[in-house]
């Protein structure tokens, strides 16, 4: 994979931060990703931050991720520079594309560090979850106030303190008097929001829309000032489907983690299992087989088809077209059955596996997708009729919602929403992963930046994923569907019987679990709703010491207030239809 | 007796229409299932022709529930004002010689009188249920009906100059040689807009737009309340139909068949057409829904008015 990235080489970009910088303290870690890290002080964080977004020549623009890590109970893979707790920021720059990590380690007792708002907005979220989940103060932040745990919660659920299963903590029971508390925690301040009142507040009505309305997609409440029908102010609210995702990861083995991630993006499917999967193998030193990256890639893309058909399907409902979506329901029904008879399961099939996958392909499963692809083009013509030359739908979607490149980049926005703007930016293409190098497609791309665009993107890149679908099935490699490797899980079990060394460690790895290396890896898709990357750090066990989702609809939705502003509600409903988040890929 | 005559027709036309507007809910969803490559209700009875029924008792059975915080009477009679006003307007709707309960000389004016009382149903459900939502769906309505109400009044006047008479059953006699939908095209297309946007149907459905006000003004309905105001919008669907046929399709005439027969054809001609119209049309946005109102639809009807009268005045010397 490295050699595939177009990358500068890291010790030159490490030499000219040096040069940009010169009186930090910088010291360089090397990680099994190959991402340049480098920890600094948390005194020299925030300098160091303004320099690499505006003083080099092709800054880091993008912010990618802003999580922490609590260290205290680490057993191996000791490094002097590590405190009680580690901030990690993972910056990229669209021009190098290349990425950045930065660590700034701290004690229990000085848990603070220098909001980097200012320099990202996108920044804002990321550091309210990190101060909700690891008690980490960011000075100067607009509003550090808990996002994902209600604001009653005591403590701070991914310390290592913090129990992870039930039967840790005490029994729980609902009181009324609680109840009603938290009822009343729920009631909107803007005051507690830090925001100033705007005009006359008999002029404004506040609407609460959601956590529970039609158009919101789940769990998402969205706070709107109203002037009449049009929108003031809005504040976008959300945590109602958190699950402590990653929490979890911390009790599970690197195995029987995977069908969890099938329910980060639950539109995703398998397209989950990738990233993270990608990242055990990186740290295990795993290589797998052409065929099985082969079906991996088919897998993803057959998943991709399904959720761009269903955002497509309930964007035309957004807008109050009512049929396409069941026609669209017709041929996800089809595909799924297809992706049945392929992992016997449907939404979550948890089919891949460390090292390869938990089965081989059936007999005939090229005829079924054959049929399948030959089907569906005359239906997507179909629906390019009925949805997108639509005069009515482009009435409503065009110009609506509508950013440009440098908006999209400073919020953080990957994916179909950011092509939508005219920036060629698939990983696929740039960083490209389980063999999608091979594969000829295209990358759509659209020019305003509008809710019509980000549609339109989505709908052509159904077409492209049958291109690469129809490119797996004509060209698929024969071989093995697991690496031989010991940490393949489950392991090869054909020669167990017959030589002791085989024999142990498939015991161990059947009943333990496999136990990864020490070390950290991030890896990246392109998933259905942009980037997706799960950020591992193994502390030799069996289980992950930090497991870290970067779901590409969480910075997305912060997103909302910027495409709001001005707009009547009816436009934000397209609006929100057109970004294309799951609840659970936000809050995980 | 005429009083006793009138005491049964009314009665009876009570008793059909009802159950007919329950019926079509479920036509409706049969229709849409159709069209949408889906079953819709089929498991209540044969084709699930029962569906409606167990809707009905299954309402019935609901708690009737008062928000506390609603205006109580006012959100009681809401849902009452509506189903009432639709149902008074059938009294004018001639469904073939003489079966009409009162065929008023003033029939288009009392036709147009009760539709503009409907919209207080909706515009003080939304006011009484105390709920943003329903606040915003009824100002939605207010505004939607008042201005599609002007140029819906105003396309019919064609067919009145032409008729030269209000009378229901006069504008059908005067359809004898040719349907008013040939000379009036114009105030038809724009009398059936007017007519879907009356009756709250995609792709006017904006005072209840499910995506964006959760239910609109009857949010906080439920029960029997609730189905009033579903009774009220189906029987507006099926008011919308007959004035149609009554005043551009030549009403009950036709050959062969017994008048009430083409009545009711040509009614249910229309009514699939509506069905058809909610699987087809995605919403507009309430300013272009008002723009294309008072910008488009106003002038065309009066264009339509003017013309009529220039060349009716033309025929007459």
């Amino acid at each position: 994979m490295a050699e595939t990235m177009a990358q500068p080489s890291n010790p030159d970009l490490l030499a000219e931060i040096k040069a940009c910088f010169a009186d930090a303290v910088i010291n360089e870690e090397q990680t099994a990703d190959e991402i340049l890290t480098i920890w600094v002080t948390a005194q020299d964080l925030k300098p160091l931050c303004k320099v690499l977004r505006s003083k080099l020549s092709q800054p880091f623009d993008f912010l990618f991720d802003l999580t922490a890590i609590d260290e205290t109970t680490r057993q191996h893979k000791v490094i002097p520079h590590r405190r009680d707790f580690t901030v990690v920021y993972l910056l990229r720059s669209y021009a190098r594309n290349q990425d950045l990590r930065i660590k700034v380690a701290l004690s229990a007792d000085a848990k603070e560090v220098a909001s980097v708002t200012s320099i990202w907005p996108n920044a804002n979220w990321y550091e309210r979850e990190v101060w909700d989940l690891f008690g980490i103060k960011f000075t100067d932040h607009p509003c550090l106030r808990r996002i994902m745990m209600p604001t009653t919660w005591q403590g701070h659920p991914l310390c290592k303190t913090h129990p992870a299963r039930a039967t840790e903590m005490g029994e729980y029971s609902l009181s009324d008097d609680t109840r009603d508390l938290e009822q009343e925690a729920l009631k909107f301040n803007p005051a507690e929001w830090g925001l100033k009142p705007q005009g006359n507040p008999e002029e404004f009505m506040w609407l609460n829309l959601g956590p529970n309305h039609p158009s919101v997609h789940g769990v998402f409440r969205i706070m709107l000032q109203l002037d009449g029908e049009e929108i003031v102010q809005a504040i976008p609210d959300i945590g109602y489907h958190h699950r402590g995702a990653e929490k979890m990861a911390e009790r599970q083995s690197w195995h029987s983690y995977i069908p969890y991630t099938d329910r980060i993006d639950y539109l995703g499917g398998v397209m989950n299992n990738l990233p993270y999967l990608m990242a055990v193998e990186k740290m295990a030193g795993i290589v797998v087989p052409e065929r099985v990256k082969v079906i991996r890639v088919m897998m993803c893309e057959m998943f991709r088809i399904l959720s761009h058909l269903l955002f497509y399907g309930t964007f035309a409902q957004d807008i109050g077209s009512l049929s396409p979506i069941f026609y669209m329901f017709v041929d996800r029904e089809k595909l799924f059955g297809i992706v049945e008879a392929i992992t016997g399961a449907r939404m979550h099939p948890a089919w891949f596996r460390i090292g390869g996958l938990a089965a081989d392909l059936p007999k005939g499963w090229d005829k079924m997708v054959t049929e399948w692809l030959d089907y569906m083009p005359a239906r997507m013509a179909d629906y390019d009729q009925m949805v997108m030359q639509n005069s009515l739908i482009k009435k409503r979607a065009v110009g609506i919602g509508a950013y440009d490149t440098a908006t999209a980049i400073d919020w953080g926005v990957t994916g179909p929403g950011l092509r939508a703007t005219g920036f060629d930016w698939d990983l696929r293409k740039k960083r490209p992963y389980s063999g999608y190098e091979n594969f000829d497609f295209e990358v759509p791309l659209g020019t305003r930046g509008d809710s019509y665009d980000r549609c339109a993107v989505r709908v052509e890149e159904i077409r492209q994923s049958m291109r690469i679908i129809r490119q797996c099935v004509q060209n698929m490699p024969e071989g093995p569907y697991k690496a031989d490797h010991v940490l393949t899980t489950p392991p090869p079990k054909d020669r167990t019987m017959q030589d002791i060394d085989t024999l142990i460690p498939h015991f161990l790895g059947v009943s333990w679990g496999p136990v990864i290396p020490a070390g950290e890896a991030m890896m990246e898709v392109e998933a259905t709703k942009g980037s997706n990357a799960y950020y591992l750090t193994s502390d030799a066990s069996t289980m992950s010491y930090r497991t870290r989702i970067r779901t590409p609809s969480f910075p997305h939705l912060q997103m909302i207030p910027v495409m709001a502003k001005g707009q009547m509600i009816a436009d934000l409903i397209a609006t929100i239809g057109s970004i294309d988040f799951v609840m659970a890929d936000v809050d995980r | 007796m005429p009083e006793l005559e009138l005491m049964i027709m009314i009665a009876l036309m009570v008793a059909i229409l009802v159950p007919t507007a329950a019926m079509l809910v479920w036509f409706e969803r049969r229709l849409l299932g159709f069209f949408q490559q889906r079953y819709g209700p089929n498991r209540v009875g044969y084709f699930g022709i029962l569906q409606s029924l167990a809707d009905l008792i299954k309402i019935l059975f609901k708690h009737d529930w008062i928000p506390p915080f609603a205006d109580r009477p006012v959100f009681v009679l809401a849902p009452l004002i509506g189903a009432m006003a639709i149902l008074m307007s059938f009294a004018v709707v001639p469904m073939a010689p003489r079966l009409v309960v009162s065929d008023s000389n003033i029939g288009l004016l009392f036709f147009l009188a009760m539709t503009s009382m409907a919209v207080y149903s909706v515009v003080l459900a939304g006011w009484a249920s105390n709920n943003k939502y329903a606040v915003l769906g009824g100002m939605r309505a207010a505004a939607q009906t008042i201005s599609y109400e002007v140029f819906m009044g105003v396309s019919l006047l064609g067919v009145v100059i032409l008729s030269g008479s209000f009378r229901l059953s006069d504008i059908v006699l005067a359809q004898q040689d040719m349907w008013f939908v040939f000379p009036q095209f114009i105030g038809f297309v724009v009398f059936m807009i007017a007519g879907v946007a009356e009756s709250h149907r995609l792709p006017f459905d904006l005072p209840e737009a499910e995506t964006e006000l959760t239910a609109g003004f009857h949010t906080e309905y439920s029960g029997i309340k609730f189905a009033l105001f579903f009774l009220g919008e189906y029987l507006g669907m099926m008011l919308i139909s007959m004035m149609i046929t009554t005043l551009f399709l030549g009403g009950w005439m036709g050959p062969w068949l017994p008048p009430f027969v083409w009545f009711v054809l040509k009614t249910m001609s229309l009514i699939c057409f509506f069905i058809l119209l909610r699987a087809a049309l995605p919403r507009p946005r309430f300013d272009q829904l008002l723009e294309f109102g008072w910008k488009w639809m106003l002038p065309l009807a009066l264009l339509n008015l003017v013309g009529t009268a220039v060349v009716k005045l033309w025929g007459d010397f």
